[in-house]
């Protein structure tokens, strides 16, 4: 076994906020029983929407494929237990743009059924890499970090580069959120068995093991795994509790001691990182046959009855998990899907639980603050930027909308963790006028490309036009040409045919 | 279930820009007690004036400016210029001068630029300076601290309330007969005078630093510094800048020709060098922004307070310091900008 090291890189800036987390940690990950309906947004990864391939009416089994992967970034759905699909119909769910998302609505019948045949996997050192990888795109594996980016196209991508490691993101950094700790602590054996599929798969030597130190319970489960399998190319990294140090280029600069480049992705610098929770997601499809058709949930903050870490079908409505727990205190205000630093919040609760819900945080009333006052440009903010930003700076300039001052500070670096909200005296809310005036880069990009085609298009119609005209033109002018030519027999011969016809 | 929608992040910061202000006041009790002990009541008078007129102008601003004055004033940066300008003036300050200064700080330099956060200049040094040039004489007019001794003259309570508000001083006294030259001034003139350092020394109105009397002042807004550090108000780089870039050059010309040039030590507890490291330079609205532009800011401030004491034609020179250093701000922060993680030069791998 490796102990949990320090031999780290450094990480700018960050924040250690009050963690919350014992909250939801008090007792063993619940179940969650299966819901009398499901609802299944078809896009719950980052990219394409899958394409339905059941009917209304048509019965389904635990586990059965009901949208294939699409697109190139695509990702299929399982259904999470037995019933009948009963609609697909668009459905309130949590996205922070947009409110309505299609889902496939299954009325459970109870029994709970699995699909047959099951194919398992246990000696996957049996197959050949790339076949592993197809297998795991079939498995509806996301990034369960938050990001859900499809894991089979992030892996495939990433065999094609040099790696050098594989990083396993336990650090679960952003306050409140405990599932991945929970998940460390009694599935600590699924955790690493996906970490040596996902070593055999990308023919790696080395993973590092990263969790944040204020997780004691999970880092000695680890250990004692570790201990068991005996296996020396995994090794344990203990990181400090520091948020953000869970963000994917954060937690390689820290655990490699590597710079992600700008616009670039850690397998620019021969690291792939993948959450703790999709290793365990891996290992369960490949060795057991388990889709991905439940996930663990924090369900905390001082707005439920009992803070909680929850086992979950996915596609049961937050109402139902938090019913099941114990429903609302009465200072209920606010229903975050997400941690408080980057999450959504939602108005109501018949939001789906889906693959990327790592938490559920309900909270009370938000703090009233004194109006927002100008920027006295204090830059504590740029202090805690964890990508070394100027937010005050950014600030100026979203509010002047000066898009290549913008661009030349960094906006499109900007990481969005929150960090220069928490400390800006101004109660300027930086974040969201960031995520803003992105926003608006990117529909100004967008309106170019859509004024360049429109440009393009007029230009092409203007030759068109030209050259017919031209060609007109000279058609006519030959037709002149040869009627002056024709001239002198023409008139005979009309004059002939005249006569002709007059006798 | 209905729940109230908002925007990431959802915790809240603990700290305002109000409370940021309170507690640079609360930081300035002590140097101002010790004003007082030292120099009598005027410092009040002059803080209750230089309030009144900031607070005026504040209102006055913000009612033209279509903006509500009671938004404005409860974030007391007015009061904290207030203050800042209080600290700058002469013990006896006949109240229009005050009141000059005060206005000038809060309406042109502060309102008329865009109001808190967009003052491109330090309002108390600015209107600091335009009463320095405006009303010399009076500007001029320091008395001796009260240390104990034979000569030593006070204005009562009632004497100075009467000058500052009609700058004549009680019958039996005139200008020259409570007058005296500053430590700072006798030190310039000394100098030039072709007087040794440790000649001028001699003078008994010399303590163990700088002025006798003067030099307690600089422990209290050192004290009160601290304190701001330790509450993470200010941060290290612009007091230790201000303290190099001043101590640096004074230090080196001292061993290089102690007689002709103060220690480091007098350029350090005389005139407002501890005031504005702490509390002056730290304008953070002035200054440049980054931790490494912050610095060379301090810098550059430390910098010209030394070569206006030792070579310029006034004796203190750092309200002349923050407001050239004011004007660099925008090319330090263009200059120090500091490196965006995943920008670096190597192409990304730094190992």
């Amino acid at each position: 076994m490796s102990a949990p090291t320090y031999d780290l890189g450094k990480l700018h800036g960050g924040l250690r906020l009050q963690a919350h987390k014992s909250d939801s940690t008090s007792e063993p990950i619940v179940q969650i029983p299966v819901p009398d309906q499901l609802i299944l947004p078809i896009t719950q990864h980052a990219g394409d929407p899958a394409q339905p391939v059941v009917g209304i009416g048509e019965r389904v089994l635990k586990g059965q494929l009901i949208a294939e992967a699409h697109g190139s970034l695509g990702a299929p759905v399982h259904a999470s237990s037995s019933g009948k699909v009963v609609a697909i119909e668009p459905w309130p769910v949590s996205r922070r743009y947009g409110d309505d998302a299609p889902c496939i609505v299954i009325e459970c019948d109870g029994e709970d059924r699995p699909i047959e045949p099951v194919e398992k996997h246990p000696d996957f050192e049996s197959l050949p890499p790339d076949a592993l990888l197809t297998w795991i795109l079939q498995g509806g594996i996301v990034g369960l970090g938050g990001a859900v980016f499809p894991t089979a196209q992030k892996l495939m991508q990433a065999i094609t580069c040099n790696l050098e490691y594989l990083i396993l993101n336990g650090v679960e950094c952003e306050p409140y959120i405990s599932c991945d700790d929970m998940l460390m602590r009694e599935y600590a054996h699924n955790v690493l068995g996906g970490a040596q599929i996902l070593l055999y798969a990308l023919d790696l030597k080395t993973c590092y093991v990263a969790v944040e130190s204020d997780k004691p319970d999970a880092i000695h489960r680890l250990g004692e795994v570790l201990a068991e399998l005996g296996d020396e190319r995994l090794i344990l990294k203990q990181v400090p509790t520091i948020y953000p140090s869970g963000g994917e280029d954060q937690l390689v600069q820290l655990v490699a001691n590597r710079e992600v480049p700008s616009g670039g992705l850690p397998t620019d610098v021969d690291c792939l990182v993948q959450n703790v929770g999709t290793a365990a997601a891996i290992y369960d499809w490949v060795l057991h046959n388990e889709s991905l058709i439940s996930r663990i949930t924090t369900v905390t903050g001082d707005g439920v009855a009992r803070p909680v870490n929850v086992e979950v079908r996915l596609g049961t409505t937050v109402g139902d998990v938090i019913e099941h727990v114990g429903g609302y205190t009465g200072q209920a205000r606010q229903l975050i899907i997400g941690g408080p630093m980057t999450g959504k919040s939602v108005t109501s609760d018949r939001v789906p639980l889906v693959k990327a819900t790592n938490c559920i945080l309900v909270l009370s009333e938000p703090v009233s603050l004194s109006d927002e006052v100008p920027c006295i440009r204090c830059g504590d903010c740029a202090s805690v930027c964890p990508v070394q930003l100027l937010p005050q700076q950014l600030f100026w300039y979203a509010c002047a909308d000066d898009e290549a001052k913008l661009r030349s500070y960094g906006l499109t670096d900007c990481i969005e963790c929150g960090c220069c909200d928490l400390v800006c005296p101004s109660h300027i809310p930086l974040t969201f006028d960031f995520r803003m005036a992105k926003a608006r880069i990117r529909e100004l990009a967008d309106e170019k490309a859509r004024a360049e085609r429109a440009r393009q298009r007029f230009e092409a119609r203007n030759e068109r036009l030209e050259k017919e005209q031209q060609e007109r033109d000279e058609e006519l002018a030959q037709q002149k040409e040869d009627a002056r030519n024709a001239g002198a027999d023409a008139i005979a011969e009309i004059m002939q045919r005249k006569q002709d016809e007059d006798k | 279930m209905e729940f109230v929608r908002r925007d990431a992040p959802f915790l809240t910061p603990k700290v305002d820009v109000a409370s940021m202000m309170l507690q640079v006041l609360a930081a300035l009790v002590p140097a101002a007690l010790a004003h007082v002990w030292y120099f009598g009541p005027g410092f009040i008078f002059n803080l209750v004036v230089a309030t009144a007129f900031c607070v005026g102008g504040e209102v006055l601003m913000t009612r033209a400016r279509g903006r509500d004055p009671v938004v404005a004033l409860s974030d007391f940066s007015a009061i904290v210029t207030a203050a800042l300008l209080a600290f700058a003036l002469p013990s006896l300050t006949p109240w229009w001068v005050t009141a000059t200064g005060s206005l000038f700080a809060i309406v042109v330099v502060k309102h008329l630029y865009g109001g808190l956060g967009f003052n491109v200049f330090n309002p108390a040094m600015a209107g600091y300076v335009v009463i320095l040039i405006a009303f010399p004489l009076e500007m001029n007019l320091w008395v001796a601290p009260r240390m104990g001794d034979i000569d030593y003259i006070s204005l009562s309570v009632l004497q100075t309330a009467k000058y500052t508000l009609t700058g004549s001083l009680p019958d039996a006294l005139t200008f020259d007969a409570i007058s005296r030259a500053t430590p700072l001034d006798a030190m310039q003139s000394g100098l030039r005078n072709m007087r040794t350092y440790a000649e001028i020394r001699t003078n008994p109105m010399m303590g163990d630093f700088g002025g006798r009397g003067w030099e307690w002042l600089g422990n209290f807004f050192a004290f009160g510094g601290a304190w701001l550090l330790v509450k993470k108000i200010i941060r290290w780089q612009i007091p230790t800048g201000v303290l190099l870039g001043l101590l640096i050059p004074a230090g080196v010309m001292y061993i290089v020709s102690p007689g002709s040039n103060a220690s480091p030590g007098f350029y350090l507890f005389s005139g407002a060098t501890i005031l504005c490291a702490f509390f002056i330079a730290t304008d953070p609205v002035s200054a440049a922004t980054s931790p490494k532009g912050r610095f060379v800011y301090g810098c550059g401030i430390g910098l010209l307070i030394f070569a206006i004491r030792k070579w310029g034609s006034y004796a203190d020179g750092v309200a002349f310091a923050v407001l050239i250093m004011n004007m660099a701000t925008p090319a330090i922060d263009y200059l120090t900008r500091p490196t965006i993680v995943g920008h670096s030069s190597r192409g990304g791998g730094n190992e």
